[in-house]
């Protein structure tokens, strides 16, 4: 049901979008003011999320040690999974952000007949988490020649790159198959994996789902309805965006629209969405901490002032059974006064 | 309460319809509600030890009352909505990890099945990602703009006494053990979500009685046992009478000694049962064998710190009086002993805690002059990093086959393995003294397996609970105990000595279970010494 709302939803955005820029002056509400809308909405929800977290004190030095820590000469230390320099925890935080190292990690665990528990290597989702996220990195770089005149020789080679098996008129980039491909096997795993379908919500199958339509709007318009756009006119407007002078020329087609519209609720929803995890991820205490705590002393900015019991109260509470058992004492028993 | 017996609890395990073995379940989790009976919680906190606690300085513990579990109505207070959301919103501007940990799940799953109690349960709510989404749908139905909007829709829902009630039935069955952690691809710590979810239940007078009972006995008489000091002298004692007669030598000890040189801390576990106690006596031995100026303390007699599993409140006040007593006594540093989560306590918390400990000095090993650089701030110094320091400059002489009753296999603690990184030198170590191998490869070091009862939850009544969370850990001995015939769990954690005894009773019987010191006591060969044999060590029963 979760992911069956998210399809309606996408839908009726489609349809807003498809129903809405037809209507004359529209064009200007759909290519113009909401793309700059969104655009602030999500650096601003962006910066303000960071900051918020940022802002928030690291009261303990919580870091998840995945390896033998630095300890003695002889022990040969992890580097890379109990960091104990700063250098040591970018390298980390580095394969962890652009190599998922994590996720590479992954095992799958299957309970059988004894019982005998197994775990064996499960590198899926690792695989298709890379190709979603590496496929949308390309894409997005890709769409800078929409906005930059002249455009970069670097996109040039880029997009030589992704194109280079040149299939198909227009050559096919491999990243727009990828983006697909990589949204649709994390979708089709949601569906099937049994648990992950069970902890999926609507907000885990909504970004899904409008990428998905995001990324197919945009091949066909590039692959399939080429005759429908005109690019010289959504370039014009796509610069002058960048360069804040946007000037709608002639009719630019629905797809377009459709296209730009679904970006624009991406980009506002993403602030408010478990998309952040692209900002969280550089700033979680047991990745991004060193494993140096009993080397040098984390402060805590908020540590209250709590005292142990005291001593003095703990001999007071039992000095006669103290000396009486021989343990040295601060304060002698008061003298026995003379039975009489 | 009675555990099944064996045949049962396994064909469960496999067959029963659960998240783990196939069945899927067909109500949403937010409708599926929380029933306890009797076996499946662990005992409410006594009114007295919760009265007791709220009156000590710098702690708070209000609500204490008679209640259970199983009542509908747990008597909480009037506004306790009020004083849950308050408290997390002052914990979600305290801690980063919290705010980060509320917003950046996405839900992959990743976590599910590295969680020991999923494994052993099949109980969906027992997957990391599930417990966290507990506290994350009040989270966003509280504190953030799409839950406030679109309400289930986004995952959010109210606070109500069945979600405070689930709560308490699953931040008990979590031993913070961080598995789930070193598999997330945003370093997710369900340990934290636990830790706050205690914290909040506090609030309004929802705890357990086998934290908190140890809790004020740690307070009142320096440890969880509640020994009062001439008792704890006395279990010591015995223990080194036990020693002369077992080894000829009896080892010197003191007690509150002022201007030793080292102040010894262990859980007082070590003093008060097996096979605890073989580990005490193996302290005393090597401490003894390298003429080591030490002395114990019956103040801060506990290593252990039941605080960690309350709030960081009852963690700072009963920790500080590790540094009180080494700076009363006017020692150099401190030695610890083997304990997994007093060492996560002392790596992680301690020095941010209660330090800066700069009444004392870099600890130095008297016997080899190494410097222990690594602690130069904490200034204390874990014992298997002190005797890795030992035998790699010769220090200590040994005959491993005084062990050759042992084939032992090592079982990485949670805390010393995923919060510190202390993982090759119990391994040194054992190359040293023992005949061992490693279990299966994804159950160990840095994704050990939980013993299970962790975090307070070694207590009778939840043993079904406990035995089935402990399965995975089982599991992997039973894999070395069938094909290399080991007969001995080795490890370096206090409440693991406890409850992986347990454990093995009941999965893997005719695998006992050990302190690594106890096995390098075992095998020290000490100069001028005349031992008879001893065909099982330290456990040598002499008439």
């Amino acid at each position: 049901m979760k992911y069956a709302f998210s399809f309606l939803a996408v839908i009726a955005l489609v349809l807003i979008a498809w129903l809405g820029s037809q209507i004359p002056g529209m064009p200007y509400l759909f290519g113009v003011a909401l793309p700059y809308l969104a655009l602030m909405i999500f650096l601003g929800g962006f910066v303000y999320r960071v900051v918020h977290w940022a802002k928030t004190p690291v009261p303990f030095s919580i870091q998840t040690t995945c390896g033998q820590g630095k300890s003695l000469d002889f022990i040969k230390h992890s580097k890379l999974e109990a960091p104990n320099t700063t250098a040591e925890v970018v390298a980390r935080m580095f394969l962890e952000i652009v190599c998922f190292r994590s996720l590479f990690r992954n095992t799958k665990s299957e309970i059988h007949d004894g019982p005998h528990i197994t775990y064996e290597s499960s590198k899926w989702l690792w695989v298709f988490s890379l190709i979603f996220h590496y496929s949308f990195l390309v894409v997005v770089i890709r769409h800078l020649r929409l906005f930059l005149d002249p455009v970069p020789a670097c996109i040039g080679w880029i997009e030589y790159l992704d194109g280079l098996f040149q299939v198909g008129a227009p050559t096919w980039y491999m990243t727009d198959i990828g983006l697909l491909a990589g949204v649709a096997l994390l979708f089709g795993r949601r569906l099937i994996t049994r648990h992950v379908r069970f902890i999926s919500l609507v907000n885990d199958y909504f970004p899904l789902v409008l990428i998905f339509t995001i990324a197919l709007t945009g091949i066909l318009m590039r692959y399939f309805l080429r005759t429908d756009i005109d690019i010289v006119n959504v370039k014009q407007l796509t610069v002058g965006l960048a360069t804040f002078s946007p000037v709608i020329g002639a009719e630019i087609g629905s797809i377009f629209y459709i296209h730009i519209f679904l970006v624009c609720i991406l980009l506002a929803y993403f602030p408010f969405s478990k998309l952040m995890h692209s900002g969280g991820v550089f700033m979680s205490p047991t990745r991004n901490m060193k494993n140096n705590t009993r080397a040098v002393r984390h402060i805590n900015p908020w540590n209250p002032r709590i005292l142990p019991h005291s001593y003095a109260g703990y001999e007071d509470d039992f000095r006669e059974y103290m000396v009486e058992a021989g343990l040295p004492v601060e304060k002698e028993l008061p003298p026995k006064k003379d039975e009489e | 309460m009675s555990v099944p017996k064996l045949e049962q609890l396994s064909k469960s395990v496999v067959q029963g319809p659960t998240l783990a073995t196939g069945a899927i379940p067909t109500m949403d989790w937010m409708d599926i509600p929380v029933v306890f009976k009797p076996g499946n919680y662990a005992y409410p906190a006594k009114k007295e030890k919760v009265e007791y606690l709220d009156s000590l300085s710098g702690l708070s513990f209000p609500n204490a009352r008679e209640w259970s579990p199983e009542d509908d109505d747990w008597k909480l207070p009037e506004d306790w909505k009020d004083i849950i959301i308050k408290g997390l919103s002052d914990r979600l501007d305290k801690f980063r990890s919290l705010k980060i940990f509320m917003d950046c799940c996405v839900r992959c799953g990743a976590c599910a099945d590295k969680c020991h109690f999923f494994l052993g349960t099949g109980d969906p709510k027992n997957m990391p990602v599930l417990r966290a989404e507990l506290l994350r749908s009040v989270y966003r139905n509280e504190f953030t703009l799409a839950g406030k909007i679109l309400g289930k829709m986004a995952g959010a829902r109210e606070m109500t006494v069945s979600v405070l009630k689930e709560w308490f039935m699953y931040s008990y069955q979590c031993t913070e053990c961080r598995r789930c952690s070193v598999f997330c691809p945003y370093g997710i710590d369900t340990a934290e979500i636990t830790m706050m979810l205690r914290e909040l239940l506090h609030l309004v007078g929802v705890g357990i009685n086998w934290i908190l009972e140890p809790v004020s006995n740690s307070n009142r008489t320096g440890n969880h046992m509640g020994l009062q000091p001439h008792t704890f002298k006395d279990n010591v004692e015995f223990l080194v009478d036990d020693v002369e007669g077992l080894t000829g030598i009896r080892p010197n000890v003191s007690f509150n000694r002022k201007g030793a040189e080292i102040l010894f801390v262990t859980p007082s576990a070590d003093v008060f049962a097996e096979p605890g106690l073989y580990t005490a006596m193996g302290y005393m031995i090597l401490f003894d064998a390298i003429g080591l100026d030490y002395t114990w303390s019956t103040y801060a007699s506990e290593g252990g710190n039941f605080g960690l599993f309350t709030n960081n409140e009852t963690m700072k006040k009963l920790n500080a009086k590790m540094y009180a007593e080494a700076e009363r006594l006017g020692v150099k540093y401190i030695i610890g002993g083997e304990c997994g989560h007093m060492w996560r306590v002392v790596h992680q918390y301690m020095d941010s805690m209660n330090g800066p400990a700069d009444f004392l000095e870099v600890p130095v090993s008297p016997i080899t002059g190494t410097v222990f650089e690594n602690t130069a701030s904490t200034k204390m110094v874990h014992i298997s990093e002190f005797t890795a320091d030992l035998i790699k400059h010769g220090k200590l002489k040994f005959d491993k086959s005084r062990n050759s009753h042992v084939k032992a296999t090592w079982h990485d603690s949670c805390n010393t393995a995923r919060a510190m990184g202390l993982i090759e030198e119990p391994r040194y170590i054992l190359d040293h003294v023992v005949d061992w191998v490693e279990m299966p490869e994804n159950t160990i070091r840095e994704q050990t397996f939980c013993c299970g009862s962790g975090t307070g939850l070694n207590t009778d009544e939840i043993m079904e609970l406990r035995m089935r969370a402990g399965l995975p850990r089982a599991n992997a001995v039973k894999y070395v105990h069938d094909k290399h015939l080991v007969n001995m769990l080795a490890c370096v954690c206090a409440i693991d000595r406890a409850t992986l005894t347990s454990l093995m009773n009941y999965w893997n019987p005719g695998v006992e279970v050990c302190g690594l010191t106890e096995l390098v006591a075992n095998a020290l060969v000490r100069e001028g010494e005349n031992r008879p044999e001893l065909p099982e060590g330290l456990r040598t029963m002499l008439f």
